[in-house]
């Protein structure tokens, strides 16, 4: 039993354990108090000092995200000092944002703007700051627009970046009225250390951060009667699309999705679990061959562990940061671009449509896709092979723009060739989802039998942890797979990049044995991507966990080898995994970047 | 950072990566950190970098006439750095000399109850061709 | 003037007797608790500015339970119209060096930095050579404490002491949340004593000459004396030892020029007198002293009827302005709203009016700012402002 210290909130008594702020305890009696800085993923900066409150016997208000709660507490939430010195910090920070809120990307979706609405700022008497200042906006890169004049300096961004993802692409710059966020030298987000990850806009509370959006593009090429135009859905999208359109965390949405993007007039409607599905035929022969190499042909040359390739977040980290071991990632697209490769291919063909009139666009819980699309390599059909890469939350306003009543509107399922699923290719939208998918398919490969565990359910990849470690022993292999015979298969799953950067550091010390490693960069892997739903934290990336897993069990196929279209991909194109067109189409390469 | 600074006045790039990477930590918050001191130059200086103090009891004692006699004499403004890498003429906050007020630094060198005639021989030393008078 | 305090020159800090090795041995050899209880006893308040009682302080790092600890001298004197700090380090280096010695020894600490600020690099070498020496001695009599100095990069709010400490750890120089306080964590998150270099050498000497000699000079609730940095205005500027709770009026009697029209008290955190109210103004920790009783790191700064006290407030502003540490909104915001309001009156462009809406956002600075940099710079604002209304206006 931890301790408890009793006080009181606005006069009523509460019990709570020692350590706890006054926030929390406000939290506990149902009274909100206002935050800007404080984030439930971050630690605690009390910096933007709107979470005051009043202690009775002190002059000075307390921040409350900030201050421990302590015996004998007599807490003001709302008296008339805190109401008052609260409104004054928050015109302060409006006379320091340019509130243009109607032209806004994150108009309606702005801590500051409900701040602002809620204690109903209708007059600016202070001078405006923003016109004082030379603001420009850095739209270079493909993933992430940085605009400064909407900055409060919150610095949730620089921690999410140093805490969450250890990547410190963002700092905090020059003191007093200069102080401000960028980068290194100030360089455009381009040209740093950025992973393009996104988490930096999930955690802003405004709009100074945001995605850099391709909705008009997709209007235009869905207008395009020349132009047939295809869409893939990432797993992670549907669990969280509902939450954007004022559904509850955690609902599952696929087949109203469908429908709307059928609705919103998209020529074909497809599903990345189907190359989701092909990436597990693929990696897994690749991480079986390299096991053959290492143990049956003793090649020392062969890169052990073999780390998983799907998340563009995590692939220009490694390539940022750990570039000696790009040798070690699996050679495997992630399945956005293997989709975008055979759409323009194996599906253009058998459609008989010309590749150069089909616009491929993909549905993204993520930013770091519209980078990956943007790489110069993913040209291998002979063009580019996504073109727009819209986060789930673009498109929830198409939806919205297209007046559809996602409520309403009725299920269906996606289009053929290229569209079915498996519950394999579902859990990719989760951390240790590829894992557990990759294990289903080739453990039955290796030994003809299903996973030992119950259900197909790999529960020591499931969860939240940060880092998880999992082994599986191989019993009785089919004659193929002899050598493998006794040998404990060992992985790892890692998300969010602080924690790949601890597996990383492991792996390079030499600790780690690992064969098979997976990681994703965002917290809670691609559900919890930098393109989905704001706000996140712990509990909403849990719910949508936990949708996606149910999603899997609702599957009457699960796994990835058993994908009837995969099949007849394999049969009527590819022919084997890792075969020629395979390797033309499906595989890549990596690049080395600097790390500072 | 500091001893940096003192051997090449000013973090380059090269410089702020190498101390990102000697004691591992990222090249953002070396750069974050160095722009929060004013003495942590990121920008390339002269050899000698003056600093006028500007606040108030040394604004009181003639800091302008000071400034405009060292702007006269090597034709720079503030914020500015002489063509010949020599010099850069910057303002900062109190120096603690106020009651020999108007002070500046030139480099970690003290000169207080500057006057224009002052302040104009203490930089003719600086001056000197062989540029080893005062490192 | 029946309540009038005369004027008292006092030498201690700078007396120099040379016998700073008899005192460290001495006084180490008296129990941590007997220290503590003399310091207490004194009722030395933290010259620095807060006038936190050094005492206390010292025996809350003492209780503290770790195996390393440290000692800071704050020598990062940055408050504009003080230079005391300075001239203690050059001119009696030995006192404060034993007093971190005996600060360490009482507190259990075995390591002392002083941080240097950058502009004083100058001093480094000499101080270098008297630590030398020092912890020469200190090996000598087998009392193990180290001292390095820190040098500062610019940056008044690292006077703050956390944000000191977060410099020192070669970070942005941002104050912390407190609690913790540096007591329970400081430096490198292991309990500090950080006292600023004049409370030092009051350590010094009450180590030497007892509480009571010290308890006795000033007033009540501030005890002791005193160096005042005197700057503007003024035929004598320079250093000054002056027993505590004086009132102001004295001090513009010794001091002045025959035509002070206020004076600055405390820097430019601090507060602005008027003429009408120096003989109402006492200076000393707050306390039941009559009329105000202004509180300071001992910057005085004297200004003659030739002087616009708009120039000033103006000056004060961009000081603050620039030297915010910039991570709280109104420190950050406040900061440049003030300057730029009070222009925007003294332009015509913003009602006079405006300069109450500017007092009450000051307020709400000091209220709501996460360290003492905004919080005081409510103290410089109002006291100008209220004061000298009329030159604020167009």
């Amino acid at each position: 039993m931890s301790k408890k210290v009793n006080l009181t909130i606005n006069g009523f008594p509460v019990e709570i354990e020692t350590g706890k702020t006054i926030l929390e305890a406000a939290d506990s009696q149902g009274i909100t108090i206002p935050t800007l800085c404080y984030h439930k993923d971050l630690c605690v900066a009390g910096n933007c000092r709107v979470c005051i409150v009043e202690v009775t016997g002190q002059k000075r208000l307390s921040a409350a995200c900030a201050t421990p709660c302590e015996e004998g507490m007599e807490i003001l939430t709302n008296s008339l000092k805190v109401r008052n010195s609260r409104k004054h910090i928050i015109e302060l920070l409006l006379t320091e944002h340019n509130a243009d809120c109607t032209k806004c990307y994150r108009n309606g979706n702005c801590e500051l703007q409900t701040l602002a609405s809620e204690y109903k700022i209708m007059t600016q008497d202070f001078i405006e700051l923003v016109p004082l200042k030379k603001y420009s906006i850095d739209a270079y890169s493909p993933s992430i627009m940085k605009d400064d004049s909407k900055c409060i300096r919150c610095q949730r961004c620089v921690r999410t970046c140093a805490e969450l993802q250890g990547v410190n692409a963002l700092t905090v710059a020059h003191k007093g009225d200069e102080m401000k966020i960028t980068t290194f030298l100030e360089k455009h987000m381009r040209d740093v250390v950025c992973t393009n990850c996104g988490q930096c806009i999930n955690h802003c509370p405004t709009g100074a951060l945001v995605e850099k959006n391709y909705i008009e593009e997709v209007w235009e090429a869905i207008a395009n009667p020349k132009k047939h135009v295809v869409v893939q859905t990432a797993p992670a999208v549907r669990v969280g699309l509902g939450e954007e359109l004022g559904l509850p965390p955690g609902t599952r949405v696929t087949g109203k999705m469908v429908a709307a993007l059928k609705r919103l007039g998209f020529d074909s409607v497809l599903d990345t679990d189907f190359t989701a599905d092909l990436t597990i035929m693929e990696e897994g022969t690749e991480l079986l061959t390299r096991l053959k190499k290492a143990l049956v042909d003793k090649d020392e040359t062969v890169d052990l562990p073999m780390a998983t390739s799907c998340s563009p977040g995590w692939i220009k980290y490694i390539e940022h940061m750990y570039p000696e071991y790009l040798g070690n990632l699996s050679t495997c697209k992630s399945p956005q671009q293997m989709f975008g490769a055979l759409a323009k291919t194996y599906y253009a063909k058998a459609r008989n449509i010309e590749p150069d009139n089909i616009v491929s666009v993909s549905i993204m819980p993520c930013t770091a896709k519209k980078f990956e699309a943007w790489r110069p390599e993913m040209h291998d059909s002979g063009y580019r092979d996504v073109d727009y890469v819209l986060t789930t939350r673009e498109l929830a306003i198409l939806i919205k723009q297209a007046g559809l009543d996602f409520e309403k509107i009725e299920p269906v399922k996606y289009d053929r060739l290229m569209g079915d699923s498996t519950g394999a290719g579902v859990i990719f939208g989760a951390t240790g989802g590829v894992m557990e998918a990759a294990l289903r398919t080739v453990y039955e490969i290796v030994t003809g039998r299903e996973v030992p565990f119950d259900n197909l359910d790999i529960t020591p990849v499931r969860g939240m942890e940060g880092v998880r470690e999992a082994s599986i022993k191989i019993e009785n292999p089919v004659e193929d797979w002899a050598f493998l015979d006794g040998v404990e298969l060992k992985c790892a799953v890692a998300h969010g990049l602080v924690n790949a950067k601890t597996v990383m550091e492991s792996v390079k010390s030499g600790k780690a044995d690992y064969h098979f490693i997976e990681f994703m960069a965002c917290p809670g892997g691609c559900l919890g991507g930098g393109g989905q739903p704001i706000p996140t934290n712990p509990e909403i990336r849990k719910k949508r966990a936990e949708a996606i897993y149910a999603e899997d069990s609702s599957l009457t196929i699960r796994k990835s080898h058993e994908n009837p279209e995969v099949l007849k991909l394999y049969k009527d194109f590819l022919k084997e995994p890792l075969g020629e067109v395979s390797h033309h189409l499906l595989h890549t390469k990596y690049t080395k970047r600097q790390r500072y | 950072m500091q001893g940096v600074v003192e051997r090449e006045s000013f973090l380059s790039e090269h410089s702020m990566v190498e101390i990102a990477r000697e004691i591992e930590i990222p090249a953002a918050d070396v750069y974050g950190t160095a722009t929060f001191y004013s003495f942590l130059e990121t920008k390339p200086t002269g050899k000698f970098i003056i600093r006028v103090c500007k606040t108030i009891t040394c604004a009181m004692k003639g800091k302008t006439q000071v400034l405009f006699a060292i702007q006269d004499m090597l034709k720079i403004k503030m914020g500015d750095t002489t063509p010949d890498k020599r010099f850069t003429l910057l303002e900062t906050n109190c120096l603690g000399w106020c009651h020999k007020a108007p002070a500046m630094l030139v480099n970690d060198d003290v000169y207080t109850e500057l006057t224009p005639e002052k302040v104009r021989d203490i930089l003719t030393k600086y001056m000197d061709k062989n540029g080893n008078f005062h490192n | 003037m029946a309540n009038s305090h005369q004027l008292k020159r006092v030498d201690f800090i700078f007396r120099n007797e040379n016998d700073w090795e008899k005192i460290l041995s001495n006084t180490i050899k008296k129990k941590p608790e007997e220290l503590v209880n003399e310091l207490m006893s004194s009722e030395l308040k933290g010259r620095g500015g807060a006038g936190f009682p050094t005492g206390l302080k010292w025996k809350f790092t003492a209780e503290a339970k770790s195996e390393k600890k440290y000692v800071i001298c704050n020598a990062d004197e940055g408050e504009p119209g003080t230079f005391k700090d300075r001239e203690i380090l050059s001119r009696v280096p030995y006192k404060v060096l034993t007093a971190m010695a005996v600060c360490g020894y009482v507190t259990g600490a075995n390591e002392g930095f002083i941080y240097l600020r950058g502009e004083y690099k100058f001093l480094q070498p000499e101080l270098k050579k008297a630590i030398d020496e020092f912890e020469y001695y200190c090996n000598e009599i087998e009392f193990d404490f180290k001292i390095s100095v820190f040098m500062g990069s610019g940056a008044y709010i690292c006077g703050e002491e956390t944000a000191l400490m977060e410099s020192m750890e070669g970070k942005r120089g941002e104050p912390r949340n407190k609690p913790p306080f540096p007591s329970e964590s400081g430096y490198l998150g292991k309990p500090t004593v950080i006292n600023n270099v004049e409370t030092l050498v009051h350590t010094f000497t009450i180590f030497k000459y007892g509480a009571k000699k010290f308890y006795d000079l000033g007033v009540q609730y501030s005890r002791g004396t005193k160096l005042f940095s005197v700057s503007g205005d003024t035929p004598k500027p320079g250093i000054y030892e002056l027993e505590l709770g004086m009132s102001l009026q004295d001090f513009v009697y010794e001091f002045g020029d025959g035509d002070t029209k206020s004076v600055q008290v405390g820097g430019a955190s601090g507060f602005l007198v008027p003429r009408k109210k120096f003989k109402d103004a006492a200076i000393g920790f707050k306390g039941k002293l009559r009329g105000i009783s202004l509180p300071t790191g001992g910057s005085m700064m004297l200004f003659n009827s030739s002087r616009s006290m708009f120039n000033v407030l103006d000056n004060y502003l961009e000081f603050f302005r620039e030297e915010s540490c910039g991570q709280c909104t109104p420190c950050r915001v406040g900061c440049q709203q003030l300057l730029l309001g009070i222009k925007a009156v003294k332009r015509g462009d913003k009602p006079a009016a405006y300069l109450d809406k500017l007092i009450r956002l000051t307020e709400t600075m000091q209220y709501t700012a996460k360290c003492g940099l905004g919080q005081s710079v409510a103290n410089s604002f109002s006291s100008i402002v209220e004061n000298f209304r009329e030159e604020m206006i167009y």
